[in-house]
Protein backbone atom coordinates (compact mmCIF):
# COMPACT_ATOMS: atom_id res chain seq x y z
CA UNK A 1 0.00 0.00 0.00
CA UNK A 2 2.91 2.32 0.81
CA UNK A 3 4.52 1.83 -3.16
CA UNK A 4 0.37 2.99 -3.95
CA UNK A 5 0.57 6.21 -2.21
CA UNK A 6 4.27 7.29 -3.90
CA UNK A 7 3.29 6.27 -7.48
CA UNK A 8 0.11 8.12 -7.10
CA UNK A 9 2.01 11.44 -7.21
CA UNK A 10 3.61 10.71 -10.30
CA UNK A 11 2.51 11.85 -14.32
CA UNK A 12 -0.68 13.84 -15.60
CA UNK A 13 -3.20 14.84 -12.69
CA UNK A 14 -5.98 12.38 -12.07
CA UNK A 15 -8.81 14.35 -13.01
CA UNK A 16 -7.29 15.26 -16.29
CA UNK A 17 -6.57 11.62 -17.25
CA UNK A 18 -10.29 10.69 -16.25
CA UNK A 19 -11.57 13.77 -17.79
CA UNK A 20 -12.55 12.42 -21.39
CA UNK A 21 -13.77 9.57 -19.69
CA UNK A 22 -16.29 11.83 -17.76
CA UNK A 23 -17.43 14.33 -20.15
CA UNK A 24 -19.01 10.75 -22.43
CA UNK A 25 -20.78 9.98 -19.51
CA UNK A 26 -22.28 13.69 -18.46
CA UNK A 27 -23.13 14.11 -22.89
CA UNK A 28 -24.58 10.92 -23.34
CA UNK A 29 -25.79 9.97 -19.78
CA UNK A 30 -26.27 12.54 -17.22
CA UNK A 31 -27.25 14.90 -19.21
CA UNK A 32 -29.81 12.52 -21.47
CA UNK A 33 -31.29 11.25 -17.98
CA UNK A 34 -31.77 14.86 -16.75
CA UNK A 35 -33.62 15.73 -20.37
CA UNK A 36 -36.20 12.18 -19.55
CA UNK A 37 -37.10 13.39 -16.30
CA UNK A 38 -37.71 17.18 -17.67
CA UNK A 39 -39.14 16.02 -21.08
CA UNK A 40 -41.72 13.81 -18.85
CA UNK A 41 -43.17 17.06 -17.60
CA UNK A 42 -44.09 18.46 -20.72
CA UNK A 43 -46.90 19.30 -23.21
CA UNK A 44 -47.15 17.75 -26.66
CA UNK A 45 -49.35 17.51 -29.20
CA UNK A 46 -49.67 15.93 -32.34
CA UNK A 47 -46.54 17.14 -34.15
CA UNK A 48 -44.27 18.80 -31.86
CA UNK A 49 -43.68 18.38 -27.95
CA UNK A 50 -44.24 21.72 -25.89
CA UNK A 51 -41.96 23.12 -22.88
CA UNK A 52 -44.42 23.55 -20.10
CA UNK A 53 -45.09 22.04 -16.39
CA UNK A 54 -48.05 19.56 -16.84
CA UNK A 55 -47.99 16.03 -15.29
CA UNK A 56 -50.64 15.04 -18.26
CA UNK A 57 -48.40 12.16 -19.22
CA UNK A 58 -48.04 10.61 -15.77
CA UNK A 59 -52.06 10.96 -15.82
CA UNK A 60 -52.56 9.40 -18.70
CA UNK A 61 -50.24 6.68 -18.11
CA UNK A 62 -52.30 5.92 -14.92
CA UNK A 63 -55.61 6.47 -16.41
CA UNK A 64 -58.62 4.54 -14.68
CA UNK A 65 -56.38 2.82 -12.85
CA UNK A 66 -57.92 4.18 -9.45
CA UNK A 67 -61.47 3.64 -11.15
CA UNK A 68 -60.93 0.21 -11.97
CA UNK A 69 -59.70 -1.07 -8.86
CA UNK A 70 -59.88 -4.02 -7.94
CA UNK A 71 -58.84 -4.98 -11.11
CA UNK A 72 -55.64 -3.46 -12.74
CA UNK A 73 -55.20 -1.38 -15.40
CA UNK A 74 -52.74 -1.53 -18.66
CA UNK A 75 -50.12 -0.18 -17.42
CA UNK A 76 -50.02 -1.67 -13.93
CA UNK A 77 -50.80 -5.41 -15.62
CA UNK A 78 -47.88 -4.63 -17.88
CA UNK A 79 -45.68 -4.13 -14.85
CA UNK A 80 -47.29 -7.33 -12.99
CA UNK A 81 -46.19 -9.60 -16.01
CA UNK A 82 -42.96 -8.27 -16.63
CA UNK A 83 -42.63 -8.44 -12.83
CA UNK A 84 -43.50 -12.04 -13.48
CA UNK A 85 -40.89 -13.06 -15.97
CA UNK A 86 -38.19 -10.91 -13.89
CA UNK A 87 -38.80 -13.66 -10.92
CA UNK A 88 -38.59 -17.14 -13.31
CA UNK A 89 -35.89 -15.56 -15.52
CA UNK A 90 -34.37 -14.70 -12.20
CA UNK A 91 -34.96 -18.01 -10.86
CA UNK A 92 -33.83 -19.57 -13.61
CA UNK A 93 -30.64 -17.76 -14.09
CA UNK A 94 -29.69 -17.85 -10.50
CA UNK A 95 -29.89 -21.78 -10.32
CA UNK A 96 -28.10 -22.44 -13.69
CA UNK A 97 -25.13 -19.77 -13.25
CA UNK A 98 -24.89 -21.05 -9.12
CA UNK A 99 -24.30 -24.35 -10.40
CA UNK A 100 -22.08 -23.75 -13.16
CA UNK A 101 -20.05 -21.38 -11.59
CA UNK A 102 -19.62 -23.96 -8.97
CA UNK A 103 -18.86 -26.54 -10.88
CA UNK A 104 -15.90 -24.62 -13.05
CA UNK A 105 -14.48 -23.05 -9.78
CA UNK A 106 -14.66 -25.98 -7.29
CA UNK A 107 -14.63 -29.56 -9.39
CA UNK A 108 -11.88 -28.23 -12.15
CA UNK A 109 -8.65 -28.61 -10.98
CA UNK A 110 -6.29 -27.15 -13.10
CA UNK A 111 -6.32 -22.95 -14.16
CA UNK A 112 -5.75 -23.70 -17.90
CA UNK A 113 -8.97 -26.13 -17.98
CA UNK A 114 -11.09 -23.81 -15.47
CA UNK A 115 -10.03 -20.60 -18.03
CA UNK A 116 -10.76 -22.88 -21.24
CA UNK A 117 -14.48 -23.96 -19.93
CA UNK A 118 -14.78 -20.28 -18.50
CA UNK A 119 -14.34 -18.85 -22.36
CA UNK A 120 -16.63 -21.49 -23.94
CA UNK A 121 -19.00 -20.20 -21.58
CA UNK A 122 -18.58 -16.12 -22.35
CA UNK A 123 -17.95 -16.70 -26.38
CA UNK A 124 -21.65 -16.72 -27.39
CA UNK A 125 -22.18 -13.91 -25.05
CA UNK A 126 -19.91 -12.00 -27.46
CA UNK A 127 -22.36 -12.85 -30.74
CA UNK A 128 -25.18 -11.28 -31.64
CA UNK A 129 -28.56 -11.91 -28.98
CA UNK A 130 -30.99 -11.22 -32.12
CA UNK A 131 -29.29 -14.21 -34.02
CA UNK A 132 -28.83 -16.19 -30.91
CA UNK A 133 -32.91 -15.37 -30.24
CA UNK A 134 -33.76 -16.47 -34.22
CA UNK A 135 -31.72 -19.80 -33.93
CA UNK A 136 -34.71 -20.97 -32.00
CA UNK A 137 -36.56 -20.64 -34.62
CA UNK A 138 -35.62 -24.04 -36.27
CA UNK A 139 -36.21 -26.12 -33.04
CA UNK A 140 -39.11 -24.61 -31.19
CA UNK A 141 -41.24 -23.65 -34.43
CA UNK A 142 -44.39 -25.62 -35.56
CA UNK A 143 -42.53 -28.13 -38.19
CA UNK A 144 -39.20 -27.47 -35.79
CA UNK A 145 -37.29 -30.41 -34.46
CA UNK A 146 -38.75 -30.55 -30.95
CA UNK A 147 -42.22 -30.85 -32.52
CA UNK A 148 -41.33 -33.04 -34.97
CA UNK A 149 -39.49 -35.44 -31.90
CA UNK A 150 -42.67 -35.22 -30.54
CA UNK A 151 -44.67 -36.55 -32.67
CA UNK A 152 -42.48 -39.32 -33.98
CA UNK A 153 -42.68 -40.26 -30.74
CA UNK A 154 -46.25 -40.13 -30.13
CA UNK A 155 -46.20 -38.06 -27.37
CA UNK A 156 -48.39 -34.91 -29.10
CA UNK A 157 -50.51 -35.64 -31.93
CA UNK A 158 -50.31 -31.99 -32.87
CA UNK A 159 -47.53 -29.41 -33.07
CA UNK A 160 -47.25 -27.63 -29.79
CA UNK A 161 -48.28 -24.01 -30.24
CA UNK A 162 -46.57 -22.91 -27.01
CA UNK A 163 -43.22 -23.28 -27.78
CA UNK A 164 -42.59 -20.28 -29.45
CA UNK A 165 -43.71 -16.65 -29.77
CA UNK A 166 -44.99 -17.18 -26.79
CA UNK A 167 -44.03 -16.78 -22.79
CA UNK A 168 -42.51 -20.19 -22.45
CA UNK A 169 -39.92 -19.18 -25.74
CA UNK A 170 -39.54 -15.59 -24.16
CA UNK A 171 -38.42 -16.95 -20.64
CA UNK A 172 -36.36 -19.56 -23.03
CA UNK A 173 -34.54 -16.74 -24.66
CA UNK A 174 -33.32 -14.92 -21.55
CA UNK A 175 -32.08 -17.85 -19.49
CA UNK A 176 -30.28 -18.58 -22.83
CA UNK A 177 -29.28 -14.93 -23.08
CA UNK A 178 -28.14 -13.58 -19.79
CA UNK A 179 -27.13 -16.80 -17.54
CA UNK A 180 -23.83 -15.40 -18.30
CA UNK A 181 -24.36 -12.06 -16.34
CA UNK A 182 -24.81 -15.24 -13.28
CA UNK A 183 -22.19 -16.96 -13.77
CA UNK A 184 -19.43 -14.19 -14.21
CA UNK A 185 -19.57 -12.65 -10.55
CA UNK A 186 -20.74 -15.66 -8.88
CA UNK A 187 -17.70 -17.19 -10.46
CA UNK A 188 -15.57 -14.31 -9.05
CA UNK A 189 -16.74 -14.43 -5.90
CA UNK A 190 -15.83 -17.90 -5.70
CA UNK A 191 -12.84 -17.59 -6.77
CA UNK A 192 -11.94 -15.69 -3.84
CA UNK A 193 -12.96 -17.75 -1.14
CA UNK A 194 -10.16 -19.33 0.83
CA UNK A 195 -9.98 -22.58 -0.13
CA UNK A 196 -8.40 -23.46 3.37
CA UNK A 197 -11.59 -22.68 4.54
CA UNK A 198 -13.32 -25.28 2.59
CA UNK A 199 -10.60 -27.86 3.81
CA UNK A 200 -11.53 -27.05 7.33
CA UNK A 201 -14.88 -27.49 7.09
CA UNK A 202 -14.32 -30.98 5.29
CA UNK A 203 -11.56 -32.01 8.59
CA UNK A 204 -14.54 -30.87 10.70
CA UNK A 205 -17.24 -33.03 9.00
CA UNK A 206 -19.07 -30.90 6.99
CA UNK A 207 -21.21 -32.59 4.40
CA UNK A 208 -20.36 -31.74 0.98
CA UNK A 209 -24.11 -30.01 0.98
CA UNK A 210 -23.33 -28.43 4.42
CA UNK A 211 -20.27 -26.41 3.26
CA UNK A 212 -22.23 -25.45 -0.13
CA UNK A 213 -25.42 -24.36 2.20
CA UNK A 214 -23.50 -22.55 5.03
CA UNK A 215 -19.88 -21.79 3.92
CA UNK A 216 -20.19 -21.48 0.13
CA UNK A 217 -23.29 -20.22 -0.88
CA UNK A 218 -22.95 -16.87 2.22
CA UNK A 219 -19.57 -15.97 0.79
CA UNK A 220 -21.17 -15.89 -2.69
CA UNK A 221 -23.56 -13.73 -1.90
CA UNK A 222 -21.98 -10.50 -3.60
CA UNK A 223 -21.68 -12.21 -6.66
CA UNK A 224 -25.18 -13.55 -6.31
CA UNK A 225 -26.22 -9.83 -5.62
CA UNK A 226 -24.57 -8.53 -8.47
CA UNK A 227 -25.82 -10.90 -10.75
CA UNK A 228 -29.10 -10.73 -10.09
CA UNK A 229 -29.27 -6.83 -10.52
CA UNK A 230 -27.63 -7.39 -14.19
CA UNK A 231 -30.31 -9.69 -14.60
CA UNK A 232 -33.43 -8.29 -13.38
CA UNK A 233 -32.84 -4.49 -14.85
CA UNK A 234 -32.36 -6.26 -18.15
CA UNK A 235 -35.60 -7.91 -18.29
CA UNK A 236 -37.12 -4.97 -16.91
CA UNK A 237 -35.77 -2.61 -19.50
CA UNK A 238 -35.96 -5.44 -22.21
CA UNK A 239 -38.07 -4.55 -25.81
CA UNK A 240 -35.84 -6.51 -28.01
CA UNK A 241 -36.14 -10.17 -26.49
CA UNK A 242 -39.64 -9.48 -25.79
CA UNK A 243 -40.34 -8.14 -29.43
CA UNK A 244 -38.71 -11.22 -31.29
CA UNK A 245 -39.36 -14.33 -29.01
CA UNK A 246 -42.87 -12.94 -28.04
CA UNK A 247 -44.40 -12.90 -31.73
CA UNK A 248 -44.62 -9.09 -30.63
CA UNK A 249 -47.94 -10.32 -28.30
CA UNK A 250 -46.09 -9.96 -24.93
CA UNK A 251 -46.30 -6.54 -23.68
CA UNK A 252 -43.63 -5.28 -21.28
CA UNK A 253 -42.21 -2.33 -19.14
CA UNK A 254 -39.39 -1.65 -21.87
CA UNK A 255 -42.03 -2.03 -24.91
CA UNK A 256 -44.61 0.73 -23.50
CA UNK A 257 -41.61 3.38 -23.62
CA UNK A 258 -40.47 2.09 -27.01
CA UNK A 259 -44.31 1.89 -28.17
CA UNK A 260 -45.12 5.53 -27.48
CA UNK A 261 -41.85 6.71 -28.84
CA UNK A 262 -43.01 4.67 -32.25
CA UNK A 263 -45.96 7.39 -32.20
CA UNK A 264 -43.39 10.12 -31.81
CA UNK A 265 -45.39 10.85 -27.99
CA UNK A 266 -42.04 12.15 -26.84
CA UNK A 267 -43.56 13.61 -23.22
CA UNK A 268 -45.16 9.94 -22.91
CA UNK A 269 -42.82 7.66 -23.53
CA UNK A 270 -40.52 10.19 -20.95
CA UNK A 271 -42.82 9.87 -18.34
CA UNK A 272 -42.96 5.82 -18.94
CA UNK A 273 -39.12 5.40 -19.13
CA UNK A 274 -39.12 7.67 -15.28
CA UNK A 275 -41.12 5.11 -13.79
CA UNK A 276 -39.50 2.33 -15.47
CA UNK A 277 -36.35 3.80 -14.06
CA UNK A 278 -38.23 4.17 -10.45
CA UNK A 279 -38.91 0.91 -10.46
CA UNK A 280 -36.09 -0.48 -11.61
CA UNK A 281 -33.74 1.20 -8.55
CA UNK A 282 -36.59 -0.05 -6.20
CA UNK A 283 -35.83 -3.36 -6.98
CA UNK A 284 -32.07 -2.85 -6.78
CA UNK A 285 -32.26 -1.01 -3.33
CA UNK A 286 -34.95 -3.87 -2.60
CA UNK A 287 -31.97 -6.82 -3.60
CA UNK A 288 -29.17 -4.95 -1.24
CA UNK A 289 -31.20 -4.69 1.51
CA UNK A 290 -31.37 -8.46 1.34
CA UNK A 291 -27.95 -8.60 1.18
CA UNK A 292 -27.51 -6.03 4.11
CA UNK A 293 -29.74 -7.87 6.37
CA UNK A 294 -27.46 -10.71 6.61
CA UNK A 295 -24.23 -8.12 7.37
CA UNK A 296 -22.92 -9.39 3.94
CA UNK A 297 -20.67 -6.65 2.13
CA UNK B 1 -11.87 -31.20 -1.09
CA UNK B 2 -10.93 -35.71 -1.12
CA UNK B 3 -8.96 -37.35 -3.38
CA UNK B 4 -9.88 -38.24 -6.90
CA UNK B 5 -13.45 -37.45 -8.35
CA UNK B 6 -16.86 -37.42 -6.64
CA UNK B 7 -19.87 -38.25 -7.49
CA UNK B 8 -20.88 -35.12 -7.40
CA UNK B 9 -18.49 -34.09 -9.89
CA UNK B 10 -19.85 -36.18 -12.47
CA UNK B 11 -23.49 -34.98 -11.72
CA UNK B 12 -22.28 -31.31 -12.44
CA UNK B 13 -19.69 -32.41 -15.34
CA UNK B 14 -23.03 -33.75 -17.30
CA UNK B 15 -25.07 -30.39 -16.17
CA UNK B 16 -22.43 -28.31 -17.89
CA UNK B 17 -21.78 -29.97 -20.57
CA UNK B 18 -26.16 -29.67 -20.96
CA UNK B 19 -25.17 -26.01 -20.38
CA UNK B 20 -23.06 -25.62 -23.83
CA UNK B 21 -24.98 -27.51 -25.39
CA UNK B 22 -27.84 -25.26 -24.76
CA UNK B 23 -25.46 -22.27 -25.54
CA UNK B 24 -24.01 -23.80 -28.90
CA UNK B 25 -26.65 -25.78 -30.14
CA UNK B 26 -29.12 -23.50 -31.48
CA UNK B 27 -26.33 -21.21 -33.01
CA UNK B 28 -24.88 -25.03 -34.69
CA UNK B 29 -28.58 -25.38 -36.37
CA UNK B 30 -28.99 -22.08 -38.08
CA UNK B 31 -25.35 -22.34 -39.15
CA UNK B 32 -26.17 -25.50 -40.60
CA UNK B 33 -29.49 -24.38 -41.97
CA UNK B 34 -28.21 -21.28 -43.66
CA UNK B 35 -26.00 -23.82 -46.22
CA UNK B 36 -29.91 -25.00 -47.04
CA UNK B 37 -30.74 -25.95 -50.69
CA UNK B 38 -32.46 -23.15 -52.78
CA UNK B 39 -36.01 -24.84 -52.19
CA UNK B 40 -35.27 -25.03 -48.85
CA UNK B 41 -37.37 -23.28 -46.07
CA UNK B 42 -36.53 -22.07 -42.18
CA UNK B 43 -36.86 -25.40 -40.78
CA UNK B 44 -35.55 -28.80 -41.26
CA UNK B 45 -35.05 -31.07 -43.09
CA UNK B 46 -32.48 -29.94 -45.57
CA UNK B 47 -33.60 -29.75 -49.42
CA UNK B 48 -29.97 -30.38 -50.32
CA UNK B 49 -26.93 -28.22 -49.43
CA UNK B 50 -25.86 -24.76 -50.84
CA UNK B 51 -25.03 -21.57 -50.82
CA UNK B 52 -27.18 -19.97 -52.37
CA UNK B 53 -28.81 -17.40 -49.56
CA UNK B 54 -25.14 -16.32 -49.04
CA UNK B 55 -24.76 -15.51 -52.60
CA UNK B 56 -28.05 -13.82 -52.79
CA UNK B 57 -26.53 -12.02 -49.73
CA UNK B 58 -23.65 -11.15 -51.18
CA UNK B 59 -25.34 -9.91 -54.85
CA UNK B 60 -27.67 -7.67 -52.33
CA UNK B 61 -30.54 -8.34 -55.12
CA UNK B 62 -32.48 -10.64 -52.50
CA UNK B 63 -35.19 -9.45 -49.72
CA UNK B 64 -32.23 -8.15 -47.28
CA UNK B 65 -29.75 -5.57 -48.95
CA UNK B 66 -27.84 -5.23 -45.71
CA UNK B 67 -24.32 -4.27 -47.06
CA UNK B 68 -24.51 -0.74 -45.91
CA UNK B 69 -25.42 -1.51 -42.60
CA UNK B 70 -22.72 -4.04 -42.53
CA UNK B 71 -20.25 -1.79 -43.53
CA UNK B 72 -22.04 1.24 -40.86
CA UNK B 73 -21.89 -1.15 -37.73
CA UNK B 74 -17.92 -2.37 -38.75
CA UNK B 75 -16.31 1.22 -38.86
CA UNK B 76 -18.74 2.11 -35.49
CA UNK B 77 -17.20 -1.11 -34.05
CA UNK B 78 -13.70 -0.20 -35.07
CA UNK B 79 -14.45 3.22 -33.76
CA UNK B 80 -15.80 2.03 -30.72
CA UNK B 81 -13.07 -0.35 -29.88
CA UNK B 82 -10.25 2.69 -30.31
CA UNK B 83 -11.89 4.83 -28.08
CA UNK B 84 -12.87 2.09 -25.59
CA UNK B 85 -9.35 1.43 -25.17
CA UNK B 86 -8.06 4.57 -25.12
CA UNK B 87 -10.53 6.58 -22.81
CA UNK B 88 -10.57 3.14 -20.25
CA UNK B 89 -6.93 3.08 -20.16
CA UNK B 90 -6.87 6.96 -19.21
CA UNK B 91 -9.67 6.51 -16.50
CA UNK B 92 -7.99 3.07 -15.19
CA UNK B 93 -4.56 4.65 -14.77
CA UNK B 94 -6.73 8.17 -12.94
CA UNK B 95 -8.59 5.92 -10.60
CA UNK B 96 -5.35 4.58 -8.73
CA UNK B 97 -4.80 8.26 -8.03
CA UNK B 98 -6.71 10.51 -6.06
CA UNK B 99 -8.82 13.18 -7.64
CA UNK B 100 -12.10 15.07 -6.89
CA UNK B 101 -15.35 13.02 -8.01
CA UNK B 102 -13.91 9.78 -8.52
CA UNK B 103 -16.38 8.12 -6.64
CA UNK B 104 -18.78 9.58 -8.36
CA UNK B 105 -17.53 8.82 -11.64
CA UNK B 106 -17.49 5.15 -10.54
CA UNK B 107 -21.56 5.25 -9.33
CA UNK B 108 -22.24 7.10 -12.74
CA UNK B 109 -20.38 4.89 -15.09
CA UNK B 110 -22.04 1.59 -12.63
CA UNK B 111 -25.23 3.59 -13.45
CA UNK B 112 -24.67 3.27 -16.65
CA UNK B 113 -24.20 0.19 -16.98
CA UNK B 114 -27.69 -0.58 -15.09
CA UNK B 115 -30.60 2.18 -15.75
CA UNK B 116 -32.19 0.36 -18.65
CA UNK B 117 -31.20 0.94 -22.43
CA UNK B 118 -34.25 2.17 -23.64
CA UNK B 119 -34.29 5.00 -21.07
CA UNK B 120 -30.39 6.12 -21.68
CA UNK B 121 -31.30 5.47 -25.66
CA UNK B 122 -34.38 7.64 -25.64
CA UNK B 123 -32.64 10.42 -23.22
CA UNK B 124 -29.68 10.53 -26.48
CA UNK B 125 -32.30 11.12 -28.90
CA UNK B 126 -34.74 13.77 -26.71
CA UNK B 127 -31.04 15.83 -26.44
CA UNK B 128 -30.20 15.76 -29.57
CA UNK B 129 -33.65 16.79 -30.71
CA UNK B 130 -33.41 19.73 -28.27
CA UNK B 131 -30.03 20.27 -29.94
CA UNK B 132 -31.26 20.37 -33.27
CA UNK B 133 -34.55 22.80 -32.48
CA UNK B 134 -32.15 24.99 -30.64
CA UNK B 135 -29.70 25.19 -33.88
CA UNK B 136 -32.22 26.12 -36.08
CA UNK B 137 -33.33 28.81 -33.75
CA UNK B 138 -30.67 30.49 -32.68
CA UNK B 139 -27.76 28.96 -34.49
CA UNK B 140 -25.71 31.25 -37.27
CA UNK B 141 -26.88 30.76 -40.91
CA UNK B 142 -24.14 28.64 -42.42
CA UNK B 143 -25.57 25.79 -39.84
CA UNK B 144 -28.94 25.97 -38.92
CA UNK B 145 -29.73 26.80 -43.66
CA UNK B 146 -29.68 22.72 -44.08
CA UNK B 147 -29.61 21.62 -41.06
CA UNK B 148 -31.82 18.43 -40.97
CA UNK B 149 -30.47 16.99 -37.54
CA UNK B 150 -27.56 16.36 -35.64
CA UNK B 151 -28.57 12.93 -35.19
CA UNK B 152 -26.06 10.13 -36.66
CA UNK B 153 -24.10 7.40 -36.19
CA UNK B 154 -21.13 8.62 -35.20
CA UNK B 155 -22.36 11.40 -33.11
CA UNK B 156 -25.38 10.32 -31.02
CA UNK B 157 -24.58 6.39 -32.25
CA UNK B 158 -20.98 6.86 -31.00
CA UNK B 159 -21.85 8.31 -27.62
CA UNK B 160 -24.86 5.92 -27.35
CA UNK B 161 -22.33 2.87 -27.98
CA UNK B 162 -19.46 4.25 -25.10
CA UNK B 163 -22.16 4.37 -22.48
CA UNK B 164 -21.98 0.62 -22.54
CA UNK B 165 -18.80 -0.19 -23.81
CA UNK B 166 -16.61 2.37 -21.22
CA UNK B 167 -18.34 0.96 -18.05
CA UNK B 168 -16.85 -3.06 -19.23
CA UNK B 169 -13.82 -1.35 -20.00
CA UNK B 170 -13.12 0.73 -16.63
CA UNK B 171 -14.22 -2.55 -15.14
CA UNK B 172 -11.63 -4.34 -16.71
CA UNK B 173 -9.06 -1.79 -16.07
CA UNK B 174 -9.90 -2.27 -12.52
CA UNK B 175 -9.45 -5.84 -12.16
CA UNK B 176 -6.04 -5.41 -14.42
CA UNK B 177 -4.65 -2.74 -11.90
CA UNK B 178 -5.36 -4.26 -8.69
CA UNK B 179 -3.39 -7.83 -9.55
CA UNK B 180 -0.44 -5.10 -11.11
CA UNK B 181 2.93 -5.28 -9.34
CA UNK B 182 3.42 -1.75 -8.08
CA UNK B 183 7.16 -2.72 -8.07
CA UNK B 184 7.50 -2.42 -11.65
CA UNK B 185 7.26 0.93 -12.22
CA UNK B 186 9.03 2.08 -8.71
CA UNK B 187 12.01 0.37 -10.34
CA UNK B 188 11.53 2.52 -13.69
CA UNK B 189 11.18 5.38 -11.62
CA UNK B 190 14.34 4.49 -9.64
CA UNK B 191 16.18 4.09 -12.65
CA UNK B 192 15.72 7.60 -13.93
CA UNK B 193 12.30 6.83 -16.04
CA UNK B 194 9.73 9.35 -16.81
CA UNK B 195 6.33 9.33 -16.06
CA UNK B 196 5.91 8.94 -19.77
CA UNK B 197 8.29 6.63 -20.08
CA UNK B 198 7.57 4.26 -17.25
CA UNK B 199 4.02 3.64 -18.74
CA UNK B 200 5.15 3.20 -22.42
CA UNK B 201 7.83 0.85 -21.62
CA UNK B 202 7.31 -0.99 -18.50
CA UNK B 203 3.23 -0.65 -17.68
CA UNK B 204 1.62 -0.77 -20.79
CA UNK B 205 3.97 -4.09 -21.97
CA UNK B 206 2.93 -5.38 -18.87
CA UNK B 207 -1.04 -4.73 -19.22
CA UNK B 208 -1.00 -5.61 -22.74
CA UNK B 209 -2.92 -8.81 -23.09
CA UNK B 210 -6.11 -7.41 -21.18
CA UNK B 211 -5.92 -4.13 -22.71
CA UNK B 212 -6.82 -6.42 -26.22
CA UNK B 213 -9.30 -7.90 -23.64
CA UNK B 214 -10.81 -4.32 -23.49
CA UNK B 215 -10.50 -3.60 -27.09
CA UNK B 216 -12.43 -6.87 -28.14
CA UNK B 217 -15.02 -6.19 -25.76
CA UNK B 218 -15.68 -3.18 -27.06
CA UNK B 219 -15.66 -3.95 -30.60
CA UNK B 220 -18.12 -7.33 -29.61
CA UNK B 221 -20.49 -5.08 -27.33
CA UNK B 222 -20.87 -2.52 -30.19
CA UNK B 223 -21.02 -4.77 -33.03
CA UNK B 224 -24.41 -6.64 -31.54
CA UNK B 225 -25.75 -3.50 -29.87
CA UNK B 226 -29.23 -2.87 -30.46
CA UNK B 227 -31.48 -1.36 -27.22
CA UNK B 228 -29.24 2.05 -27.22
CA UNK B 229 -29.06 2.28 -30.62
CA UNK B 230 -32.45 1.74 -30.79
CA UNK B 231 -33.16 5.79 -30.59
CA UNK B 232 -29.53 7.32 -31.03
CA UNK B 233 -29.04 6.74 -34.45
CA UNK B 234 -30.56 9.07 -36.75
CA UNK B 235 -31.39 7.84 -39.87
CA UNK B 236 -28.87 5.02 -40.53
CA UNK B 237 -29.87 1.83 -39.39
CA UNK B 238 -26.94 -0.48 -37.65
CA UNK B 239 -26.62 -3.84 -38.79
CA UNK B 240 -28.27 -5.78 -35.60
CA UNK B 241 -31.12 -3.33 -35.82
CA UNK B 242 -31.67 -4.44 -39.75
CA UNK B 243 -31.52 -7.60 -38.81
CA UNK B 244 -34.40 -7.34 -35.74
CA UNK B 245 -36.37 -5.44 -38.48
CA UNK B 246 -35.74 -8.46 -40.78
CA UNK B 247 -36.94 -11.34 -38.26
CA UNK B 248 -40.49 -10.34 -39.12
CA UNK B 249 -40.58 -9.75 -42.51
CA UNK B 250 -38.27 -12.40 -43.87
CA UNK B 251 -38.79 -15.98 -44.72
CA UNK B 252 -35.98 -17.23 -46.15
CA UNK B 253 -33.10 -19.10 -44.96
CA UNK B 254 -31.30 -15.95 -46.12
CA UNK B 255 -31.69 -14.94 -42.44
CA UNK B 256 -29.64 -17.16 -41.05
CA UNK B 257 -26.95 -16.95 -43.72
CA UNK B 258 -26.96 -13.61 -42.75
CA UNK B 259 -26.70 -14.78 -39.15
CA UNK B 260 -24.15 -16.94 -39.81
CA UNK B 261 -22.03 -14.06 -41.47
CA UNK B 262 -22.53 -12.13 -38.61
CA UNK B 263 -21.24 -14.56 -36.34
CA UNK B 264 -18.45 -15.24 -38.30
CA UNK B 265 -17.47 -11.87 -37.58
CA UNK B 266 -17.79 -12.25 -34.25
CA UNK B 267 -15.88 -15.20 -33.97
CA UNK B 268 -13.16 -13.88 -36.13
CA UNK B 269 -12.66 -10.92 -34.09
CA UNK B 270 -12.61 -12.90 -30.94
CA UNK B 271 -10.16 -15.34 -32.75
CA UNK B 272 -7.72 -12.55 -33.59
CA UNK B 273 -7.89 -10.87 -30.16
CA UNK B 274 -7.27 -14.78 -28.36
CA UNK B 275 -4.08 -14.97 -30.84
CA UNK B 276 -3.09 -10.97 -30.25
CA UNK B 277 -3.15 -12.36 -26.34
CA UNK B 278 -1.35 -15.21 -26.58
CA UNK B 279 1.21 -14.07 -29.23
CA UNK B 280 1.96 -11.17 -26.28
CA UNK B 281 2.04 -13.55 -23.81
CA UNK B 282 4.30 -15.88 -25.23
CA UNK B 283 6.46 -12.72 -26.39
CA UNK B 284 6.52 -11.82 -22.58
CA UNK B 285 7.54 -15.50 -22.22
CA UNK B 286 10.12 -15.20 -24.61
CA UNK B 287 11.67 -11.67 -23.23
CA UNK B 288 12.26 -12.85 -19.00
CA UNK B 289 12.34 -10.11 -17.44
CA UNK B 290 13.15 -7.78 -20.38
CA UNK B 291 9.13 -7.40 -20.13
CA UNK B 292 9.18 -3.78 -21.64
CA UNK B 293 12.03 -3.95 -23.80
CA UNK B 294 10.67 -2.83 -27.34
Amino acid sequence: MTAKTAIDQTGAPGWLQALPFGLVFLFFFVLPLAFVVIVSFWDYNDYEMLPSFTTRSYVETFEGCLAELPNLCTILKTYVSTAKFCLIVWLATLLVGFTIAYFLAFHIKTVTTQMVLFLVCTIPFWTSNVIRMISWIPLLGRNGLVNLALEKAHIVNAPLEWLLYSPFSVTLAFVHLFTFFMVVPIFNSMMRIDRRLVEAAYDAGASGWQTLWNLIIPLCKPGVVIGSIFVVTIVMGDFVTFDVMGGEQIASAGKVVETRLNALQFPPAAANAVILLGVTLLIIVGLNRIVDVRKEL
Amino acid sequence: MGEGRSPAFYWLAAFFAVFVLFLYGPMIVIFILSFQGPTGGLTFPLNGVSLHWFERLLRGGGLIDISDAFKRSLELGVVVMILTVLLSLSAGLAFRKRFVGSNLLFYVAVASLIVPSIVTSLGIALEFRLLDDFLKAHGPAWISDDLKTTMDTFTSGLGAHLTWTLPFGLLVMFAIFNRFDHRYEEAARDLGATPWQTLRHVVLPIILPSVIGVGLFGFTLSWDEIARSSQAMGEHNTLPMELQALTTTVTTPEIYALGTATTGVSFAVIAVALLAIAFVRARQARHGSDAGHA
